[in-house]
């Protein structure tokens, strides 16, 4: 594994700032005490807990244009501006920001760290403050419920009781459908990207590839892998690649990569990265691992098994959505077979069935699941062309109907 | 949303608009790239949405800030439940399904009222055509050869007269058009109309 430039000093360096930021985050934080309990659908709660977000924009004087955006299975809060643990810019940069379709010339966007996560919101490797060790696996097991509803008391805390639209790809998408089914009163509008009502059976199968990766590896330490400093670099960075194939389509895979070798001319019969698919999950699997608490990616991928938005309505989907009036605009890429559009389109008829208010599109990409996180003109046209119309409905100021120059070159 | 130029429009978008009272729920089925759906959110305030086959079209519709959703009004209407909408428009549409029958009467059930326009394949120059040439009608307005049309089930003002007395629909309104696309403007019995009218729209509802 010498596709790396970093020293095995520099790692450990890494992971602790990571670490830091797990309990100390580099942006806004807001703590609830003993007294405020984050109730669990396990049946249990966490006190004191914190969560950990970014905003952008401002809130206008009748608090009706705040947009949440949820983020994905790795992401984080910083979703327009630098993550500090890697440097990168935001995740989303060209979908939010000044003058994009989410305009925080125009909408007050708040982005918080999901429960069960590692960048300082309340997840395992946030120091407990009872004991003064990271929680590791004493944390309950969090849900895409449990997600939401402390993403509601942040919001709340910051004294909206509208949000104008509620925005998020595959688990974020999981978040946007459990907001608007747990707290319709609250969504005036929301967005759900590349994402199902349920994790189906094949992706369940595939995330416990990679928590059991990640077990595997004897560093991981039944979970205390942080109190002996330690990490389970090897089986987290294991299950980032087999994850990271599912993200990807056939396709996209066979144009980037095809049979190519990795700088050299021939195959060595031997188990070096000769393709340049091996070398790029390898890159995938490592560069993972830097920025990403194994306990974490347990946790959160458990939060996505367990999503079911059917389930407390004896299995019929529109029961979630019943006299919903919020406005719905489901999106799928023709490639993604992760979240194909059949789980989109089950969404669909389920809001049909509820008489919501709902589009649909399906755009058409090779690049499959990670679509909605790339360069899609088609999704960015979309998103606007939604957000104008609901805020029309809405009596605020939307983006701007033509894009910015930058997106009109694009 | 962008601006629509209201006298451009089809003369029978503006008599569909007139057969829909303003600030009523309409599904828009068949609804292309969201031009009727515009004019009747601009013009009637109506709370819309609307069905489109093609996904390029749907695509059209949701980037201007329309709502609506892909799919086949053969298949995908039994999705929604019964008086769903206060109208369900088909605009020139039902001569496209696989079953109109049945699509008539899905639009009977999720609508408190139908509204239905179509071409009328029995004005006098799809007849003549037949009679003089023995060829299947092409004309301006039905433009496609018999074995590229998508329009495969052709019928005549008064087949569907007949067909809305089968589902138990009453007929509330009908109008006749001209091959501009204007009223024919006064009252005449149905052969009348089937001779001279290009196209036709209805209002039903069920009895």
């Amino acid at each position: 594994m010498s596709n790396t430039a970093k020293t095995d000093a520099q790692r450990v360096a890494a992971h602790r700032a990571a670490l830091h930021q797990a309990t100390h985050p580099a942006g806004k934080m807001m703590r609830f005490g003993m007294d405020d309990p984050l109730m669990l659908d396990a049946g249990t709660s966490i006190a004191p807990w914190q969560i950990a977000y970014e905003t952008y924009g401002e809130l206008n004087a009748d608090k009706s244009n705040a947009v949440l955006i949820c983020h994905a299975l790795t992401g984080d809060q910083y979703v327009a501006s630098t993550n500090p643990v890697t440097g990168k810019p935001g995740w989303w940069s060209m979908m939010v920001g000044p003058g994009k379709p989410v305009d925080t010339n125009r909408f007050f966007v708040i982005c918080s760290n999901v429960l069960g996560g590692c960048y300082g919101t309340t997840g395992p490797a946030t120091i407990n403050p009872e004991t003064e060790k990271p929680y590791g696996l004493d944390l309950p097991i969090v849900t895409i419920g449990d997600m939401v509803r402390a993403q509601r008391k942040l919001v709340e805390a910051l004294g909206i009781s509208s949000l104008f639209a509620v925005i998020g790809g595959s688990m974020g998408g999981m978040q946007v459908l459990q907001w608007a089914a747990a707290y319709p009163e609250m969504v005036f509008s929301c967005v759900p990207i590349a994402t199902g009502p349920r994790h189906s059976s094949q992706n369940i199968a595939f995330h416990e590839v990679g928590r059991q990766a990640v077990m595997a590896d004897p560093n991981w330490c039944a979970g205390k892998y942080l109190e002996q400093d330690l990490r389970p670099t090897k089986g987290l960075s294991v299950a980032r690649m087999a994850a990271h194939i599912t993200y990807m389509s056939d396709e996209s895979l066979h144009n980037k990569f095809g049979r190519n070798l990795q700088d050299r001319s021939k195959v060595t019969f031997g188990f070096e990265a000769d393709f340049q698919i091996e070398s790029y999950l390898r890159h995938q699997g490592m560069t993972f691992v830097d920025r990403f608490d194994a306990n974490s990616y347990l946790y959160v991928t458990r939060a996505m098994d367990y999503f079911d938005l059917a389930a407390p309505h004896d299995g019929l989907l529109a029961g979630a959505f019943m006299q919903t009036n919020t406005r719905f605009c489901v999106m799928s890429f023709t490639t993604d077979w992760l979240f194909p559009t059949s789980e989109s389109k089950s969404v669909v008829h389920a809001l049909n069935a509820a008489g919501a208010n709902v589009s649909f599109v399906e755009i058409d990409s090779s690049r499959g699941h990670d679509a909605f996180l790339l360069d899609e003109p088609e999704m960015f046209k979309t998103m606007r062309g939604f957000l104008i119309g609901a805020a029309n409905a809405r009596g605020i100021a939307g983006p701007d109907a033509n894009p910015t120059e930058q997106e009109a070159q694009q | 949303m962008s601006q629509t130029d209201l006298s451009a429009v089809r003369g029978d978008y503006q008599i569909l608009c007139d057969f829909v009272k303003p600030g009523a729920r309409v599904l828009d089925i068949g609804c292309g790239k969201g031009e009727l759906l515009e004019l009747l959110i601009a013009t009637r305030n109506v709370d819309g949405r609307g069905i489109e086959i093609s996904q390029s079209g749907v695509n059209e519709c949701v980037s201007r800030g329309l709502p609506a959703v892909q799919g086949d009004a053969d298949k995908d209407l039994s999705a929604y439940p019964n008086d769903a909408f206060d109208y369900a428009i088909l605009s020139q549409t039902l001569q496209a399904t696989m079953d109109p029958k049945g699509v008539l009467e899905e639009l009977l059930r999720i609508g408190q009222k139908a509204v239905i326009s179509f071409p009328n394949f029995g004005h006098w120059r799809n007849r003549l055509q037949l009679l003089w040439r023995g060829r299947m009608p092409v004309t301006d307005y039905l433009p496609y050869e018999w074995y590229d049309t998508p329009n495969i089930h052709f019928c005549t003002i008064r087949d569907f007269v007949a067909l809305a007395d089968e589902v138990g629909a009453r007929v509330l309104r009908a109008e006749a058009l001209n091959e501009k696309g204007l009223p024919i403007g006064f009252n005449a019995p149905w052969w009348v109309w089937n001779l001279i009218g290009d196209q036709a729209i209805f209002l039903l509802e069920k009895k």
